[in-house]
């Protein structure tokens, strides 16, 4: 198949972990709806044979939420960046966990602004070269899912691109929760961000992706110390909170159609 | 809400009634004067008719969420102002490349930027026209009374319905908070037919045979909609003539159904010698000059009102131009809508800006005093 991403990217993996979760959650074709944003990663809405959205750069959260508001029976899953999600649609990021609206996030960290060809964003971690902090950045980076936690959402969970099958477990897990669930998918970019950093090609980041992770249930056994500098996988929290369009539906008095939950 | 009876009300509610009564069920906004009275109305109103109200994050975000519930199948309005219409027009033009209609309310106030958010102002014409970036078309209202904004915007649903274009009421800030009388029908009988229950099986949505109905999400017809130069069924291309090709789509469907896009009004003498081009609340001005002096004092003028601004009446303009020795044209801004008078007039007649831009309407005073000019 045609694409437009580089050799040793991580987007295909991603994207074929989010199919293979659709698949597993048993929907009905015509009832999914893939929106994404700008990026590398939101291309994938492209190569989708679904009802697809691609929207403008950091909004897709937002359209996502006026679609899930006229049509709640729909299964939204949102594809964005980490620089289309974190810093131009940060705002409607914390906003959409805020409302706890039925969209699942999947934020495909890279951390670098790949389609520009390089330039750090707010996951890209303090001391990392971009071509728009060539000797370094100076910034410190967000935690993308206690960013949502914080503004309340109540599904987030951290997988990576080396484990897809754990990753597609994620997703799953996130499609079968009401409210607004985060995936964050950790995903090599060895052109824009494994080159100037020295992290080596595909294979090598892919290495190390893997090696630096660990699972949360694994990690609760382990000593703080030797938990120097791994990240951790799987699902890091899940809270019942009243979901939005539920909630705004049951208001209006009116039924959504089909609704299965989820 | 009363039916049949006369009611008072708000250019700003007229808007808000008259999307109700074209079907509209989805407002998503963002507090900003003088607008937020389109806001209020449609948050009391449309929970109780089965409709969604969403106060968004920001004004990007509520010209997101419209249409995002247009590609879901809802009738979508939005309302704002100046600094809001600014923050709007990104997705404007993606909801123009995509074809998604939806309709915007734009209540200009003094600017430019904070400027006087309470003041009147007509300076968001060249704005709408070409606030977002590239060669895109647009539908742009502006009424100039309460009843023209709650049929306008009756017009403006549907005309988007039909065209997938949005469309752009302009209102300001006179038309906006005036209260005048309105009749709202009982049974509206404004809505265009339900399009989407019957599609053929071979539908595209972005036919290169023409214009189709928008068949929305979640009905077994996979396409793909982005801000992107797409092929018949919204895939990304950058193929040239393809890019072309799809230009020149959005543009023809305006010009196709320019007779319902174009709307205009004139009164006054049929060979007039001096006409008022005007819109909005300085219809109003120019009215009570040509009451005064055709109808009182058979005097040879003439007020030809814009109820459309974009695209622009030049057929109606050049009419006029024919006849006329010269053509006012009163605006609440520094001239805006009369470059393009000018430009179509092309010397045929004399054509005379009367600008003001001080928060201050244009009195029919100061209009009488140009046309005194004219007719002596």
């Amino acid at each position: 198949m045609p694409h437009i991403w580089c050799p040793g990217c991580g987007n295909g993996i991603v994207t074929a972990a989010l199919v293979r979760a659709i698949e597993r959650a048993d929907y009905d074709q015509k009832d999914v709806v893939i929106v994404s944003g700008i990026g590398c990663s939101s291309r994938a809405a492209g190569y989708l044979n679904f009802n697809t959205l691609h929207t403008t750069h950091g909004r897709a959260l937002s359209f996502a939420t006026g679609l899930k508001m006229a049509r709640p029976e729909l299964k939204l899953f949102v594809i964005m960046g980490d620089g289309d999600c974190s810093a131009i649609g940060g705002n409607h990021f914390i906003h959409s966990a805020r409302r706890n609206i039925d969209l699942n996030a999947i934020v495909v960290n890279n951390h670098i602004y790949g389609m520009t060809g390089g330039q750090h964003s707010p996951l890209t971690p303090s001391g990392k070269k971009a071509t728009t902090a060539p000797r370094g950045t100076l910034e410190r980076e967000f935690n993308i899912l206690e960013l949502a936690r914080g503004a309340g959402a109540t599904f987030g969970a951290r997988g990576n691109a080396a484990q897809p099958r754990q990753l597609e477990q994620f997703i799953t897990r996130a499609a079968n929760h009401k409210g607004f669930s985060i995936v964050e998918a950790l995903s090599p970019c060895p052109i824009a961000y494994g080159r100037r950093n020295k992290l080596g090609g595909p294979v090598d980041m892919l290495k190390d992706l893997k090696e630096n992770s660990i699972s949360i249930e694994k990690a609760a056994r382990k000593e703080e110390a030797e938990l120097e500098g791994k990240t951790l996988t799987g699902v890091i929290y899940q809270d019942e909170v009243p979901e939005y369009s539920t909630e705004y539906y049951h208001f209006i008095g009116k039924e959504i159609p089909g609704n299965t939950g989820g | 809400m009363p039916e049949t009876k006369p009611v008072l009300m708000q250019g700003n509610e007229a808007c808000a009634e008259g999307a109700i009564s074209a079907g509209v069920r989805f407002y998503a906004g963002y507090p900003i004067t003088p607008s937020t009275e389109v806001a209020e109305r449609m948050a009391a109103r449309l929970p109780d008719i089965g409709g969604v109200f969403i106060q968004m994050e920001d004004e990007i975000a509520s010209m997101a969420a419209v249409i995002g519930a247009s590609i879901g199948g809802m009738r979508t309005l939005t309302a704002t102002s100046g600094p809001g219409f600014s923050l709007k027009q990104e997705n404007l033009g993606y909801a123009i490349m995509a074809e998604i209609p939806c309709v915007i309310v734009d209540v200009q106030r003094m600017g430019p930027s904070t400027g006087v958010p309470t003041a009147p102002s007509q300076g968001d014409v060249m704005q709408a026209r070409w606030g977002t970036h590239g060669d895109h078309p647009v539908i742009v209202f502006s009424p100039a009374s309460v009843y023209e904004s709650y049929y306008l915007t009756i017009a403006a649903v549907n005309l988007s319905q039909k065209l997938r274009q949005p469309v752009i009421i302009l209102l300001d800030e006179v038309i906006g908070h005036m209260r005048e009388k309105v009749t709202i029908p009982r049974d509206s009988k404004l809505m265009v037919e339900k399009i989407s229950d019957k599609v053929p099986a071979d539908w595209k949505p972005y036919d290169e045979k023409g214009l189709t109905p928008l068949v929305p999400f979640g009905f077994g017809h996979y396409y793909h909609v982005t801000g992107l130069f797409h092929d018949q069924y919204g895939f990304p291309t950058g193929d040239p003539p393809q890019v072309e090709r799809a230009l020149d789509r959005i543009h023809e469907k305006l010009e196709k159904y320019r007779d319902e896009v174009v709307l205009t009004n004139y009164i006054g003498h049929k060979e007039p010698r001096v006409v008022i081009v005007t819109y909005g609340c300085t219809v109003r001005s120019a009215r009570a000059v040509v009451k005064k002096a055709y109808w009182n004092n058979r005097q040879p003028v003439g007020l030809l009102s814009l109820q459309t601004l974009w695209p622009f009446p030049e057929r109606e303009v050049k009419e006029i131009a024919k006849k006329a020795d010269a053509i006012i044209v009163p605006e609440m801004n520094m001239g805006q809508i009369v470059s393009e008078v000018e430009r179509h007039v092309k010397g045929e007649a004399e054509v005379i800006p009367l600008n003001r831009y001080d928060g201050e309407m244009i009195s029919p005073d100061q209009i009488s005093e140009v046309m005194g000019g004219w007719l002596s």
